[in-house]
C-alpha cells in the first residue's frame, strides 16, 4: 500500500485561496462593468450626454456668500462654482471645529466637576444634543428660533460694529489700503514668530539646566498679540475697515454671514461639542488614579499634576476620536442644504445638478471631495497614532 | 494567664459622625465643597429658577391641549399649541395615507404593538428563549410588517411604499437598514480580516468608500443615479431607493463595529478551533462569530442609533419621514406658524428612542466589561 501524502488538488488551502480571490475579483469586475454598461445604455436611451463640457458655461444663478473667491453673476463659470462650494465647506468646517472644540472641552470638564449640579447639567446637555438628529437641530435653530426671534434689519441688534438681524450677521471687513505695508507687516510678524520660537527654545534649555520654569505659553501668547499690535503701527497701519452701515432696506458695506450659515454653524457646534465632551470625559477618566497619586507623592503641585501628568496622557485618548468627530462635522456640514447655505452639496449637487442635469459627473465630483477630506483625516490620524506609539514605553 | 472562657466581643460600630452622612453632608460635599463650587451652585440655581419655570409655563401650564383647530391656539399665544400635535398625531406618526384613513390605523398600531412585545423582553436580562425572540424579530416580523402595512393580500387595501410616512417611514428605513446591513456588514468584516489580499482590498475599499461620504450625498446618488445603474425596465420608487442607499451606507459602519468584536477574540480561540479540525466556515460560524457578535452588540447598537437619527436626512430628498411630516404639518395652511411645537414633538420622539438605545448599550457594555475592572 503506497502512502499518498499529497493533498488532493481541490483541497489545497493555497489553491483554494487563489481560486476564491479570482472568483471574488471577477464578480466585482463583472458587477462594476454591468453598472457601467447599464449606465451608458440608459444615458443613450434617454438622450443624455455626459461630460465636462458644462464646466466653462456661465452659471445663471446668484451665490450670496463667497468671502474669498470672487463671484459675479453672468461671469462665474460652473467650475468656479464648484470651487466656491469647496471654499464654503472648508470655511464652515473650520469655524465649526474651532467652536466645537472649545465648547466640547468646556462641557467635558464641567461633566467631571465635583459640583453635582454642574456635572448633571453637563450630562443633560450631552444626552439632549447627542440623541436628536442633527438635521432636526439645524432646522429647529434656523426656522423655530433665530428666524422668528431676530429683528428686521432696521432694528438690528448692535454689538460694536457688528449687527445681528434676521438676515444674518454683518461684520466689518478689513480692506488693504497699502499693500507694501501689508507685506512689511507680514514679514515683521514672521520675524516675531521666529523670535518667540527662539525664546521658547532658550527657556527650555534654561529649564533643563537650572530647573527654573518660565510661563512660556502665556509669554508667547501675550508677546504675539502685543507685538503684532505694535508692529501693525510700525508697518504704517496697512489695513482699513469697511464697516457695515444701515441703508434704506439693508446693510451696505462690510461682510455678511447669512443667517443659514450662522444657524448651521451654531447647530454643528452644539451637536459636535456633545460628542467631544464625551471624548474629553472618557480621556480624563482613563488616566488612572495612581498617576495622580504618584505625581502628588513626587511633590508636584495640583496645577503641575494636571498640566504635566494628567493632560498629556488624557490627550492621547482624547485626540483620535476627536479627529474623527472633526471629519464627521465636515461631512455633516452637507446638511446645509436644508437651510440653504451654499456649500458643496447645496451648491454643486443641488443647484448645479438641477440646472445642468449632469448627475453622473457632479455626484462623482462631490463624492471625490469628501473622499479626499476623509483620506486626509485618516492620514493625520495614522500619523498621530504612530507618533504617540513611539513615545509609549 | 488569660481566662479561657472570655471571648473577643467587639463593641458595636458607632454611627458615622453626623458631618459625613445624610443629606446635609451630601449637599455640603457635592454642592458647596469649595468657594468656586458654591458659586457654581448659586449660578446654576439662578439659571434654573429663571428659565425652567418659563419653559414649564409655556409647555404645560399655559399650553393649549384641547380643541380641533387653530382658533384655540391663536386666542392664547402664551402657551404651546399641543392641539396641533393632537389633531395631526396620526399623520405625524403614520403618514398621509393612514392619517387620512382612520379606519386603517389599526394596521400600523398592530405592527408597533407586536414589535414592542418582541423587543422589550429581548432587552431584559432574564428572558428565556432569547434566540428565538431575536429570530422572530428578524424574519417573521418583517413579513408581518409588509403584509399589514403594504397590504394587498387578505383583503387589506394596498398602501405602497410611497404612501408610508411619519414615524412609520422612519422606523421602516431604520429597520430595513439594520436588517440587511447586518449580514452584509458581518461578511465585510470577515473579509477585512481575511488572509487573502484581494478580498481584503475589496472589503477595505468598499468600507472606506461608504464611510468617507456623507449620507446625504449617497441619498442624492441613490435617488438620481440608481435608476441609471440598472437595466432598463428595472424600476424602484423613491422609498426603496433610499432604503438601498441607507443599507449600503450602514453596512460599512456595521462592518467596522463587527471588526472591533472580531479583533477582541483571543488568538487561542482560532487555534483551538483549528486544532479540532474545523474548517474556515465552521470555525467562524460556531466558534468566532458567536463570541465576536456578543462583544460587538454595544457598538452595533451605537451605529444603529446614528442610523436612526440619520434617517431624518431622507426629508431632504423629499420623503415624508417623521421630521418632514412634522414640518409639513406645521407649515400647512391650517397650522402655519407652529414650527416650534412640530420640531419639539418630532425631536422628543427621536430623543426617546435614541436615549433608550444608548442607555441599553451602556448597560450592556458595563455587563460585558466585568473581567476588565481595575
Amino acid at each position: 500500500m503506497t502512502q499518498n501524502t499529497r493533498i488532493p488538488f481541490h483541497r489545497d488551502p493555497a489553491v483554494r485561496a487563489i481560486a476564491a480571490q479570482v472568483v471574488a475579483l471577477l464578480l466585482v469586475i463583472y458587477g462594476l462593468y454591468s453598472v457601467f454598461e447599464n449606465t451608458v445604455n440608459n444615458l443613450v436611451a434617454r438622450g443624455m450626454q455626459t461630460g465636462t463640457g458644462f464646466f466653462d458655461e456661465v452659471a445663471p444663478f446668484k451665490i450670496g456668500f463667497s468671502p474669498f473667491l470672487d463671484f459675479s453673476l453672468g461671469e462665474t463659470t460652473y467650475l468656479e462654482v464648484f470651487f466656491i462650494g469647496i471654499q464654503n465647506t472648508i470655511l464652515i468646517a473650520v469655524l465649526g471645529i474651532i467652536a466645537a472644540t472649545l465648547l466640547g472641552f468646556f462641557v467635558g470638564v464641567v461633566r467631571l466637576s465635583p459640583n453635582w449640579l454642574a456635572s448633571r447639567a453637563a450630562l443633560g446637555y450631552i444626552e439632549m444634543f447627542r440623541n436628536t438628529p442633527l438635521l432636526l437641530q439645524i432646522m429647529f435653530w434656523n426656522f423655530a428660533v433665530f428666524l422668528p426671534s431676530l429683528p428686521a434689519p432696521k432694528n438690528s441688534i448692535e454689538m460694536g460694529f457688528v449687527y445681528l438681524n434676521a438676515r444674518g450677521i454683518h461684520v466689518p471687513t478689513p480692506v488693504v489700503e497699502d499693500s507694501t505695508g501689508l507685506w512689511i507687516w507680514m514679514a515683521l510678524l514672521m520675524a516675531l514668530c521666529i523670535g518667540l520660537y527662539r525664546f521658547a527654545r532658550l527657556a527650555k534649555a534654561r529649564f533643563e539646566e537650572t530647573g527654573e520654569r518660565l510661563p512660556v505659553f502665556w509669554i508667547n501668547i501675550l508677546g504675539f498679540l502685543a507685538g503684532g499690535y505694535v508692529l501693525y503701527f510700525v508697518a504704517g497701519s496697512p489695513l482699513g475697515w469697511d464697516t457695515p452701515e444701515l441703508g434704506r432696506f439693508n446693510f451696505k458695506g462690510g461682510g455678511q454671514l447669512p443667517l443659514p450659515m450662522f444657524s448651521l454653524w451654531f447647530a454643528l457646534t452644539v451637536y459636535t461639542s456633545a460628542f467631544i465632551a464625551e471624548n474629553v470625559r472618557a480621556g480624563i477618566q482613563s488616566v488612572s488614579h495612581g498617576q495622580t497619586e504618584a505625581a502628588h507623592a513626587l511633590g508636584l503641585s495640583r496645577k503641575d499634576t494636571v498640566n504635566l501628568v494628567v493632560i498629556p496622557q488624557a490627550l492621547r485618548v482624547i485626540i483620535p476620536p476627536t479627529i474623527s468627530q472633526y471629519l464627521n462635522l465636515t461631512k455633516n456640514s452637507s446638511l446645509a442644504v436644508a437651510v440653504g447655505f451654499e456649500e458643496i452639496v447645496a451648491l454643486w449637487a443641488g443647484i448645479t445638478l438641477n440646472q445642468t442635469g449632469q448627475a453622473l459627473i457632479i455626484i462623482a465630483m462631490t463624492i471625490a471631495v469628501y473622499e479626499c477630506l476623509s483620506l486626509f483625516t485618516s492620514a493625520v490620524l495614522n500619523w498621530y497614532n504612530r507618533r504617540v506609539q513611539l513615545t509609549e514605553r | 494567664m488569660t481566662d479561657q472562657n472570655s471571648q473577643f466581643v467587639p463593641i458595636p460600630d458607632r454611627p458615622a459622625p453626623a458631618t459625613t452622612v445624610g443629606p446635609v453632608a451630601w449637599i455640603r460635599d457635592n454642592l458647596f465643597g469649595s468657594v468656586s463650587s458654591s458659586l457654581t451652585t448659586l449660578l446654576f440655581l439662578y439659571l434654573f429658577f429663571t428659565y425652567v419655570p418659563l419653559f414649564i409655563d409655556w409647555a404645560i401650564l399655559s399650553a393649549n391641549w384641547t380643541g380641533s383647530d387653530r382658533s384655540v391656539c391663536d386666542a392664547n399665544r402664551e402657551g404651546a399649541c399641543w392641539t396641533f400635535i393632537g389633531v395631526r398625531l396620526e399623520q405625524i406618526l403614520f403618514g398621509l395615507y393612514f392619517g387620512s384613513n382612520p379606519d386603517q390605523v389599526w394596521r400600523p398600531v398592530t405592527v408597533f404593538i407586536v414589535f414592542f412585545a418582541l423587543l422589550i423582553p429581548l432587552m431584559m436580562e432574564r428572558t428565556p428563549y432569547k434566540k428565538w425572540l431575536a429570530l422572530t424579530l428578524l424574519i417573521p416580523f418583517p413579513v408581518l410588517f409588509y403584509v399589514l402595512i403594504h397590504g394587498g393580500s387578505f383583503g387589506i387595501p394596498v398602501a405602497d411604499t410611497t404612501q408610508w410616512g411619519g414615524f412609520l417611514l422612519t422606523f421602516a428605513l431604520a429597520f430595513v437598514g439594520i436588517l440587511f446591513a447586518l449580514p452584509l456588514g458581518i461578511l465585510l468584516a470577515l473579509g477585512r480580516r481575511s488572509d487573502m489580499p484581494v478580498i481584503r482590498a475589496i472589503c477595505v475599499t468598499y468600507i472606506e468608500f461608504w464611510r468617507g461620504t456623507p449620507l446625504i450625498t449617497i441619498l442624492f446618488m441613490a435617488s438620481v443615479m440608481l435608476p441609471l445603474f440598472f437595466p432598463a425596465g428595472v424600476e424602484f420608487d423613491k422609498v426603496v431607493r433610499a432604503m438601498i442607499g441607507i443599507t449600503l451606507f450602514q453596512s460599512a459602519y456595521t462592518a467596522e463595529a463587527v471588526r472591533g468584536g472580531l479583533s477582541a477574540i483571543p488568538k487561542g480561540q482560532y487555534e483551538a478551533a483549528m486544532a479540532l479540525g474545523l474548517g474556515y466556515w465552521r470555525r467562524t460560524a460556531f466558534i468566532i462569530l458567536p463570541q465576536a457578535l456578543k462583544i460587538s452588540i454595544p457598538s452595533i447598537v451605537n451605529t444603529f442609533i446614528a442610523l436612526f437619527k440619520d434617517t431624518s436626512l431622507v426629508s431632504i430628498i423629499g420623503l415624508l419621514d417623521l421630521l418632514n411630516m412634522a414640518q409639513t404639518a406645521s407649515r400647512s395652511l391650517e397650522w402655519n406658524g407652529y414650527d416650534m411645537e412640530g420640531y419639539l414633538f418630532a425631536g422628543f420622539i427621536f430623543w426617546m428612542f435614541c436615549y433608550g438605545m444608548s442607555r441599553y448599550s451602556q448597560n450592556l457594555e458595563r455587563k460585558l466589561d466585568t473581567d476588565r475592572r481595575h
